[in-house]
This record gives structure tokens, sequence and C-alpha cells, in this order.
């Protein structure tokens, strides 16, 4: 185990106090500035509860109904306040319970530290009672973890631990901990890490690649910008706007990227991928030179990558080295933090407006306009629509909420229909797709934001997959609105069982419980919509609520998302129906 | 770009950690990629450890890998080379009967056309050490084959680069 070595003089005389090292975790914790923390207790983590309790006035634990609960709010966390996010868990299944959080916001580049409990250290790999390789588990998902055994490690493995998970592309982190190390003393001194040798959080930008990559913005008569989380997570938003602004080139996102720019600013041209706008897809194959910004080509992105934008110059703004010419080849890689090179290369780059390649998008858009969003938003036949719940969502919220989705029909329907005025209100498992993320997200959203309205919408498939969580709300008294939109289906699979499985809707219809009287049994206000004529009225009740609101709408239960790319297929191959 | 496979010496600089074994090698198993020779070993640095990892798989995935192992928090660095760019040896010992050596007036030809040597013997066996490229390696254990080999180990690889690798350089820039 690497420890820093202390240099500075002043630290090292600092006068250190005898502590246990379970109570160095939480001094550590409260270093960090940690303020909430989201963990479940059990045996090998509870020395560290203990302390808890004792400086329950400087930090706030949040006892989850499941693990998996306490990660996706650290996450929900994360993502809406930019800091680390923090989970705490026993040895076993606790740890176990967990590996589905941090895989995602491992995949979803997520701040978050976890911290486990674990057996003592001599009973380390003897098959005790809930011992598990967590750390042999947790590696691949995880941007850094490791073990520790002896109470003197902690202060310094804590600090690394949140160096590391903030800094740079961020990352979960895991720290396992033995219980004879949280009960063991040690001398007590916190030294915050600001660096790790072998550690390069942002890589110099190559000398030249600015220029190279003004040149061809500036050459260029069909650019097309395609942003990602990377401007929101640099906190770059400002830089973003002035940047297509001064250039005029169409912007647009991918699902961790939404809000970065407000939906209704005209250079937004919508969303990319396989739900994504018919415009930006489709002139994806079109453009002269494709701008990426802090975004990784994903397939749901790219369809074919034979077939993605191959006519095109491509630039590349990004802070990880390992994901230049992963997927798509670039011509220019700036490398670097995403809001200091935006900076950089604006007095670079000349003023444009592009008018004549924005109406390219603009015909594009009217054509999904008719064909799809016109019938999603303002259905007039019998049925209520996502789309028009999202619609309700927008005039009740004045677009100002925090939307929390989970994954699926519901989550791609609130992606596209959604409006953003704020950075960081988009909140959704991308990457690893995880079912459940929705519910748990959104309390750890709201704690971080009590300013902000905080939405979480779900299907029922996903919604039941962290139900439970219903208690935390009501014991947190976490002013959420839980919306789900009730198809009595696993719907996404359902409408890939109709297109491309000859409609065998093989266990993908739910016979669903009373949502209502569930949510009911947890205190929660709640009301169910079936009708129409209902749906605003609802929408607003549940938006002027001081207090949580479950909110069920029994939505069509055959309703398909489009526009489509099918899986494989090119991006310009994207179906209106 | 060329996506016909060939061999390749990646070489590791990383942070002495436990646990940085499974991080690298898990990088090769989720994209299917055989390992195939792995050494661990100190490097010329103290305190910095070196892996050196040979693989058959195409230029323009290497160069993924590489990103990849560089990624992780602990590697310092990491370079890939052909043969041609580098001095590589590999070891292996040869387990066999004591009576061989004096029945078959052979074993000591190949021995010594080899270049190998005698590291001991006793009544019941007597052990060939032979160090050497990779075909040399196999064209000795061949020769040795039909007279019976009781145990026979081989080494990874162990590579030094005809290029510079400017870890000490870049270890200084990093303090």
């Amino acid at each position: 185990m690497e420890t820093q070595t202390i240099k500075n003089k002043e630290t090292a005389t600092k006068v250190t106090e005898r502590i246990t090292g379970s109570e160095a975790i939480v001094r550590c914790l409260i270093e960090e500035g940690v303020k909430v923390l989201y963990g479940y207790p059990g045996g090998a983590i509870m020395p560290v509860y203990d302390e808890l309790y004792k400086y329950q006035d400087k930090i706030h634990h949040v006892l989850t109904r499941h693990e998996q609960g306490a990660t996706h709010s650290a996450q929900g966390f994360a993502r809406i306040s930019g800091e680390v996010g923090v989970a705490i868990a026993t040895s076993g299944p606790g740890a176990t319970n967990l590996i589905t959080g941090i895989a995602d916001a491992q995949i979803d580049s997520t701040p978050m530290v976890c911290i486990t409990g674990q057996v003592p250290s001599h009973l380390l790999g003897s098959d005790a009672f809930q011992e598990t390789d967590i750390v042999g588990i947790s590696t691949p998902v995880t941007k850094w973890n490791c073990q520790v055994t002896k109470a003197s490690e902690i202060p310094a493995v804590i600090a690394k631990a949140f160096f590391i998970a903030r800094s740079g592309r961020p990352g979960p982190v895991l720290v396992d901990i033995t219980k004879d190390a949280q009960f063991d003393e040690l001398d007590f001194a916190y030294e915050k890490c600001t660096k790790v040798r072998s550690y390069v959080p942002v890589p110099k930008t190559v000398s030249g690649t600015l220029e190279a990559a003004a040149k061809l913005i500036n050459e260029a008569k069909k650019p097309m910008i395609v942003w990602g989380q990377g401007v929101v997570l640099s906190e770059a938003e400002a830089a973003f706007k002035a940047f297509v602004e001064k250039t005029g080139i169409p912007a647009a996102w991918t699902i961790l990227g939404a809000s970065a720019l407000p939906t209704s600013h005209p250079l937004n041209v919508g969303m990319l991928g396989m739900h994504g706008n018919y415009a930006p897809n489709k002139l994806t194959n079109e453009c002269d030179l494709l701008i990426a910004i802090g975004m990784r080509f994903d397939d749901r992105v790219t369809g074919d990558l034979s077939k993605y934008a191959k006519q095109a110059k491509v630039i590349h703004f990004e802070i990880d080295p390992a994901e230049i010419d992963k997927n798509v080849k670039t011509d220019v890689a700036v490398l670097g933090d995403a809001k200091a090179t935006l900076t950089a290369i604006l007095p670079l780059i000349n003023e444009n407006t592009h008018t004549a390649w924005h109406q390219a998008f603009k015909d594009l858009y009217a054509i999904e306009y008719e064909k799809v969003i016109k019938d999603d938003l303002y259905p007039t036949k019998e049925g209520l629509t996502m789309g028009e719940v999202i619609h309700q969502i927008n005039v009740h919220s004045n677009g100002d909420a925090a939307i929390v989705t989970d994954v699926g029909q519901h989550q791609m329907i609130a992606c596209r229909y959604a409006e953003f005025n704020k950075t960081k209100s988009n909140i959704t498992s991308g990457g690893l797709g995880t079912m459940g993320f929705g519910l748990p997200a959104a309390i750890g959203a709201k704690m971080a934001a009590p300013e902000r309205e905080v939405v979480s919408i779900s299907g029922d498939g996903g919604y039941q997959m962290t139900i439970q969580e219903l208690g935390t709300i009501f014991q947190q008294k976490a002013a959420v609105k839980v919306v789900v939109l009730n198809n009595e289906f696993l719907g996404m699979v359902r409408q890939w069982q109709q297109l491309f499985f000859d409609k065998r809707y093989a266990s993908t219809e739910m016979i669903n419980p009373n949502f209502v009287a569930i949510a009911e049994g947890y205190y929660l206000k709640a009301r169910k919509v079936t009708k129409r004529e209902d749906l605003a009225a609802a929408v607003k009740e549940m938006m002027e609520s001081k207090e949580a609101y479950f909110l069920e709408v029994c939505v069509e239960k055959e309703g398909n998302v489009f526009p489509m790319v099918p899986s494989g297929a090119s991006v310009s191959d994207i179906r209106l129906s | 770009m060329s996506t016909e496979k060939q061999l390749f010496t990646i070489s590791v600089y990383t942070e002495n950690n436990i646990g940085l074994l499974n991080r690298i090698s898990a990088i090769f198993q989720r994209r299917h990629i055989n390992i195939e020779s792995l050494n661990t070993s100190p490097s010329e640095i103290e305190g910095v450890s070196k892996f050196t990892i040979v693989v058959n798989m195409a230029d323009d995935n290497i160069k993924k890998i590489i990103g990849q192992i560089e990624k992780q928090v602990e590697v310092i660095k990491a370079y890939y080379h052909k043969d041609e760019d580098t001095i590589y040896q590999e070891s292996c010992i040869f387990k066999m009967q004591s009576d061989l050596l004096f029945e078959e007036r052979q074993i000591q030809n190949i021995i010594k056309d080899s270049n190998a040597r005698i590291v001991t013997v006793n009544k019941s066996f007597f052990v060939i050490e032979k160090s050497g490229r990779k075909e040399e390696v196999d064209l000795i254990y061949k020769e040795l084959k039909p007279f019976g080999i009781l145990q026979f180990t081989r080494s990874g690889r162990v590579s030094v680069s005809k290029q510079p690798m400017e870890i000490s350089q870049m270890l200084t820039a990093f303090n």
C-alpha cells in the first residue's frame, strides 16, 4: 500500500490526536466537506456507524432501504451538485449490493467514494462470515480501489480516494477497511491529497492542436457540434455557450450532456442517438466537420461506426486520452479540460452564422414535428402519451426542474421533450442503462439541492426495482416528486419485440400492484390519472406540493418511441415510424 | 492501420501495488486478448515495478490497449514495441534423468551447441538451463524431448527497448 509521504514541514509538525480508525474515517469525511452520506449498517462497518452516531450534528447519514439505493442516491447527489457522492456499506452482501451503482458511476464518470467494512484482517481469505473479495470484484468497475488493513493508513487513503474520484475524468472509488483497522488507534492528522505521482488527471493540450482545430472550424462550411457530459463535469457551460454562439454552429447533445445548453437555445438542435432527434442524426452524415466535446462516441450515439460521419473531419475535445480514436478516428484531438480548451480556442475562431446550414436542421425538424412530435406532445386520439405528461411537467415547472429518469421508453421520451433551463438538470443512467436508478438518484439530487424542484420519472418496470426507497423518501422527508408512467409493460423491450421479434411479447407484460396504495403505505400523497382531462390538474397539484408526491399516469399500453436508429444501423437510417 | 495480428511487447511502469496485476490483466481479459507471457519485476528505478507483457494482436488495437493501461491511476507509463525494436530473452529449465547424461552422448552435444548450461547434477536427475530468444528455446525443447523430460518450465519474456524509455525524467516532472 502506497501512502503519501508528508513532505510539508508545517503538516509534519502538526499536532496529531490519538483516535480510532473508525473515528478517523468519519473525521476524514468531514474534512472532505461531506455533509450527507448514504448507506446501510452491518457487522463489519458497525464501528464507523457508532462514530456516525457521535458526529451526527456534523454529518448526516441517510439510511436507504438497499445498498444499491445508497449508490444511486450518492450518484444523484453528485450529478446535481458536482461534488463527490458518498456511499457506505458493510462487508459481503452489503458490499456486493453496491456494485451496480459503482458500475453505473464508472461508465457515466460520476465522482463517488464508497466505503465498505471488511472482516478483520486475520480472517481475510478464510471464507469468514460476510467475507467477500470486494476489491477483486470492484476492480473492473472502479477508477481506483484499495483495501486498508492498518488504522494508520486510513487518512492518506481516504484523501487519495476523494482526490482520484473528483479529479480529471471523475469516477467511483472504493475503499475497503477491515474491522480491526476500524478498532485500532492511530495518530490522526488530515492532509488533503492534491497529487498522485503516477496519475495525470488532466493531460496537457498538445501544442498546435488548438490552432489546427480553429483552422478546421473557420474553414468548415457545414460544421456540427456534438457535446456530452464533459461540458457539465468541467463546468464549462459558459465557455461552451460562448463557443457555440461565436461560431454559430448547430449543437446536438448526448443524453448526459443534456441541459448544458438550454433546450430553448436557438443553436441547440437536439438529441443524438438511437431515439434522438431526426435532424442531428441525419445531418451527422452530411456535415463536413464534426466537433465532439466531452463525449465518447457511445454506440447508442453513433450507430454503425463504419457508416458514421465518414465524410467529415473530426475534432475531439477530450480529457481522457484513452477516448481519442477509441471509436471514431479524429483529425485533431484537443486534450484537456473542456472549460480550459474552449476558453483558449475562443479568440482563434471566427464569428459565423451558418444560416443555410441551419435551415437544413429546421427543415428536418419540421418533418419530425409533423410525423412524431405533434402526436407525442399534443395527442388527440385516446390513450395518454408519455410525451404529454412530460409536456405538462414542463408547463408546471417552467423548465426549471431537475428531471431524474430511470431507463427505458419514459427515459427517452423525457430526455427528448423535457425543457431544461439550467445545467445539471438531466440526471439519468446513460452508459449502463440501470433500471431502478431513478427513484434513489432523485432522493440524492433533492438532498443535494433542496431549493430545486426534483422530479423522478420512472416506468412501471424500473420503479419496482428500487420501489422500497419510498421508505427513504418518507423517513428523510425528501420532497421528491415521483412520477410513474405506467403502460403495464417493460415498454422498451416490448417495442423491440414488436419491431424485431414479430410481437412475441416474452415476459414483458407486467401485472402491477396498486401503486397509489403502496405510496400511501409509505405515507406519501398519491394520485392516479387515467384520463387526459385530469392530467394537467394532477401535474399542477404535484408540482405545487411542498412535500413528496406520487403520481401514477396510466399511459397507452403499446406506445412506441420514435424516431429510432435500429440497433446496428447507420444514424442516417433513422426511422420516423 | 493494420488489422493483421503480430507480437508486441508491452512494458508497463507502475507503482508497486497489490491489486494492479488484477487491474491490468482485466483489461486484456475483457477484450478477449490472450496474454502470451507476463513477467513482473522491479525496474531500473527504485520503488517502480515493471510489467513485461507479450500479446499477439492487431496494430490498431494495441494503441487502444495502451490507452486503457495508462488510464489506470497507478500506472506511470506504458510502451509497446515490435520484436525488432527490443532486445529480449526468455529462460527455461529442464529436469531430466541423470543416467541419460551418461548413456546419451547426444545430450551433451545439444547442451554445448545451444549454449545451454547444466545447473546441477545429482544421482537421480540433472537440470539444464537455457536463456535466449523464443526460437532458441523452442529448438532445445524439441531436441531434448525425445530423451524424456521430467519437468519443463519456461519464463515470461524479459525485454529492453532499443529506444530509451524516459521514465526517470517523467517521474522528476511528476514530483
